[in-house]
């Protein structure tokens, strides 16, 4: 098989799943620093035992994270070396940058957090809480700066010999057009995914009809966190559309499978031919140019236009994904539709003195699944989200956006490894599929057993979970 | 080759000796563990030793990363593809490693398989890193464009990487008994077996190091041809290593009673750890890459590789508030958990 093809679906499958598992830390990071704040200022013990369960279910996941991160730091110079060549002078800084000030950040207070309780004041024990929450966000940041680099260089230009990419200016590079709206779209979905795994484990307690005050306890501050998530993500989404849309012609055609330059649809649901260049939808027309610009008649060009001028000349639409893009945006979008039903549901029926009379969300079994289910819905919206980004800038791995400095891009096919063999990344992609597999049974068996143990003192745990084992 | 660029080559060094010496104890003691921890209570011990910090500690291998890359990415381009499945091998091993110390502590039932787990992916790592580092002393093939031409993995086994591998893991076997000597509970089986490795590692190491100064200097297995004008710093930074180990040796043995001893056989260790790769340093300067006799393409060096002015001031700025706060982080958990570990720690 072809490298170029290998190497992408390397890097595909192991970013896709470090995505899981990073949203849920991000997110269960904020909802675990507010119940260990909480345990801190009641100093109820049964508060405490909650704090306790949500450091464990983050610690559990936090692991995974770490370890899959490790491989897309290396994986720039393992199979993208080329890549690695031509953009390490801007690059590899915010990489460094990530590692000084948020994963030791991170990494550090996370073991205070977990070996310190009986070791350290209980006010630092709970500083601890949030500096690996706000050193996880702070990894986001300066991840997202040099991933929105590719998909909107700035600060930058070609060197004499074409032969790489040259910072001029850093904070222009830094924050380039898209960075900003892309971190804030990128961590409010992270907190509503933190707020929907909280609100299912509460729903899972009450499924099975344990722990009723941790319970609403959980579905209180999950929905809350939700709320004001749902709502911020909706700004911030709304603004890295508009970014698309000035700054990434393909992509945004791509989104809305717009071949010929006219008005854009906002399709809520339909299907590209791109055989025939055709896009069947149902939607409204001109409505993605209203969002836009505030105006149904705005024009924007097709791909076919696109392709003619010299910037993307390198295209052949004919190869281009605009099925594959239309729809995982569509998925995307329609997904933040579910999570906000599904929010309002979790209002309504899981209201304290519902739930008390042994109402809504303590007697609807369909409900209580639902809710349990319900991370399945910013999971899929995290990764289709993702994958319009990523293949949505495809077939460059350095977007030639419309701002983008001069000759500042590559194609994806140009950034390979030139020493790596194909059936060295067979043979790689094959381990990954093993251990990645390993990690996730592991991850979930200890999540299981979290959950089991529940928000209980660590003495009555012991002997619960043992008695249960014996069964 | 400029100023800026010339900080940079040292400071890459400096980071990762930050992680020989910090990961270091870390990853020899994961290799230790099979052999020194005969149940789960004496597991849990040199789990407990490790927990709190091995996190931190492997953060230096990604500073040390995206130093590289950043400073020098035809240096980071190169090794990291040329050395594929080496790479990848570290890679799995770090990954297994990271998620078994919490999957251990959780799941009881599934110890067996993270042990398996804990002590590969302490192994080849230790062992693994010695051969990456021979590889860039002894040189490597490379085509036009600085891209590895030679033999995936296979190729990057010879004598002299084997002696850099094995003399690496030596030093984190030996660096990992200091660690757990000076963790473990003092009158316990445990501590007794680790310093009974402890001695042994350090005159393995001596050994490899002395054969391998004698490969260097003949030029056996190796291109590399250390700068004349440093000729003197070499020789004080051998002579330093040496007196590094030997003076851990020798206090270990002394002074094996008391943790007093235990914590000077550490730092002496550790400085020892600390030379040997600033000795790896002087010796290569201005080489990053050594290209072998037979390599088309040149050898890698600051000024081929460096990036421009801009992005090294930018990361010297990075580094000046970055490390600052790296280091006051270390101090906070390095002394909330200092002394050895308890029954309590562990209950």
């Amino acid at each position: 098989m072809d490298q170029v093809l290998l190497a992408r679906m390397q890097f595909a499958f192991t970013a896709g799943y470090h995505f899981i598992f990073v949203p849920i830390t991000i997110g269960i990071g904020l909802i675990m620093a507010i119940f260990v704040t909480k345990a801190y200022r009641s100093k109820l013990p049964e508060d405490d035992a909650l704090a306790r369960m949500w450091v464990k279910i983050f610690t559990g996941t936090f692991a995974i994270g770490v370890a899959t991160g490790i491989t897309m730091e290396f994986s720039f110079g393992t199979n993208w070396a080329a890549y690695s060549r031509f953009v390490g002078d801007i690059f590899g800084a915010p990489l460094a940058a990530e590692a000084l000030f948020a994963f030791f950040l991170e990494s550090i207070f996370l073991g205070m957090l977990l070996f310190g309780r009986n070791k350290i004041k209980p006010s630092l024990y709970v500083a601890s809480a949030w500096l690996v929450f706000a050193g996880s966000a702070l990894s986001a940041l300066w991840i997202i700066i040099a991933n929105s680099w590719m998909q909107t260089p700035a600060g930058a230009v070609l060197s004499a010999d074409g032969s790489s990419a040259v910072i001029t200016d850093f904070f222009a590079a830094a924050f380039n057009p898209s960075t900003l709206p892309r971190y804030a779209h990128t961590v409010f979905s992270l907190l509503v995914m933190g707020s929907f795994v909280t609100i299912a484990v509460a729903a899972w307690y009450m499924h099975k009809g344990t722990y009723a005050d941790a319970a609403q306890k959980m579905l209180r501050i999950g929905s809350i966190v939700g709320v004001i998530s749902v709502a911020l993500l909706l700004v911030a989404a709304h603004s890295s559309a508009v970014e698309v849309w000035e700054e990434q012609p393909t992509k945004m055609a791509m989104m809305e499978g717009q071949y010929e330059t006219g008005t854009v649809e906002l399709a809520a649901i339909g299907f590209v031919d791109e055989a025939t260049q055709e896009t069947f939808a149902l939607g409204i027309p001109g409505g993605t140019g209203f969002l836009a610009e505030g105006n149904f008649d705005a024009e924007y060009p097709g791909l076919n236009d696109l392709v003619a001028s010299e910037k993307y000349a390198d295209i052949n639409v004919d190869e281009m994904p605009v099925n594959f893009v239309f729809q995982v945006y569509h998925i995307m979008v329609a997904m933040f539709g579910v999570i906000c039903l599904v929010l309002i549901l979790a209002l309504i029926f899981g209201r304290k003195k519902l739930v008390a009379e042994g109402k809504g969300l303590a007697k609807s079994r369909f409900l209580q699944w639902l809710l349990v289910i319900s991370p399945l819905f910013p999971f899929l919206a995290i990764q289709t989200g993702w994958l319009t980004a990523e293949v949505g800038r495809q077939p460059y791995v350095v977007y030639p956006s419309t701002t983008g400095p001069d000759g500042v891009f590559m194609l994806t096919s140009d950034g390979v490894s030139a020493s790596v063999q194909s059936f060295e990344v067979l043979i790689s992609l094959v381990l990954f599929f093993a251990v990645y597999l390993l990690l996730f049974v592991g991850w979930a068996r200890v999540i299981r057993r979290f959950v089991k143990e529940g928000p209980v003192e660590p003495a009555k745990a012991e002997t619960r979970v043992d008695a249960e084992e014996v069964e | 080759m400029t100023i800026l660029s010339t900080l940079w080559y040292f400071l890459v060094f400096l980071l990762i000796a930050g992680y020989f010496v910090l990961d270091g104890f870390d990853l020899g003691a994961g290799t230790l563990y099979p052999f020194v921890a005969k149940n789960e209570r004496e597991q849990a011990i040199v789990r407990r030793a490790l927990g709190p910090v091995w996190d931190g500690n492997e953060v230096w291998l990604l500073t040390a990363g995206g130093a590289l890359f950043a400073a020098f990415p035809d240096a980071y381009a190169t090794t990291f593809s040329g050395f594929y499945l080496a790479i990848m091998l570290v890679l799995f091993a770090l990954i297994v490693r990271a998620v078994s110390f919490e999957f251990w502590a959780a799941d009881s039932k599934w110890r067996p398989v993270w042990n398996v787990c804990f002590f590969l992916g302490s192994l080849l790592p230790a062992l693994l890193f010695g051969v990456a580092a021979g590889n860039v002393v002894a040189g490597i093939p490379m085509d036009m464009a600085g891209n590895y031409a030679g033999v995936p993995l296979l190729g990057l086994i010879t004598p002299f990487t084997l002696l850099t591998g094995v003399l690496g893991l030596s030093m984190f076997i030996a660096a990992g008994a200091c660690w757990l000597s000076l963790k473990a509970p003092l009158n316990s089986e445990l501590r007794t077996r680790v310093q009974a490795i402890r001695m042994p590692a350090q005159v393995v190491s001596i050994v490899l190091f002395v054969l391998l100064t004698i490969c260097v200097l003949t030029g056996f297995g190796s291109v590399n041809t250390p700068p004349e004008h440093l000729a003197a710093l070499q020789w004080i930074l051998a002579a330093l290593f040496l007196v590094g180990v030997i003076a851990s040796l020798v206090i270990g043995r002394k002074d094996a009673s008391s943790t007093k001893g235990d914590l000077w056989a550490f730092l002496t260790q550790s400085s020892a750890a600390l030379f040997l790769v600033f000795l790896g340093a002087a010796s290569l300067f201005p080489v990053l890459v050594n290209a072998s006799a037979d390599s088309v393409g040149a050898a890698i060096t600051i000024m081929s590789a460096g990036s421009s002015e801009l992005s090294l001031f930018c990361m010297t700025v990075i580094l000046c508030i970055g490390l600052p706060l790296v280091l006051v982080y270390h101090v906070i958990i390095y002394r909330t958990f200092r002394g050895r570990v308890s029954e309590a720690d562990i209950g």
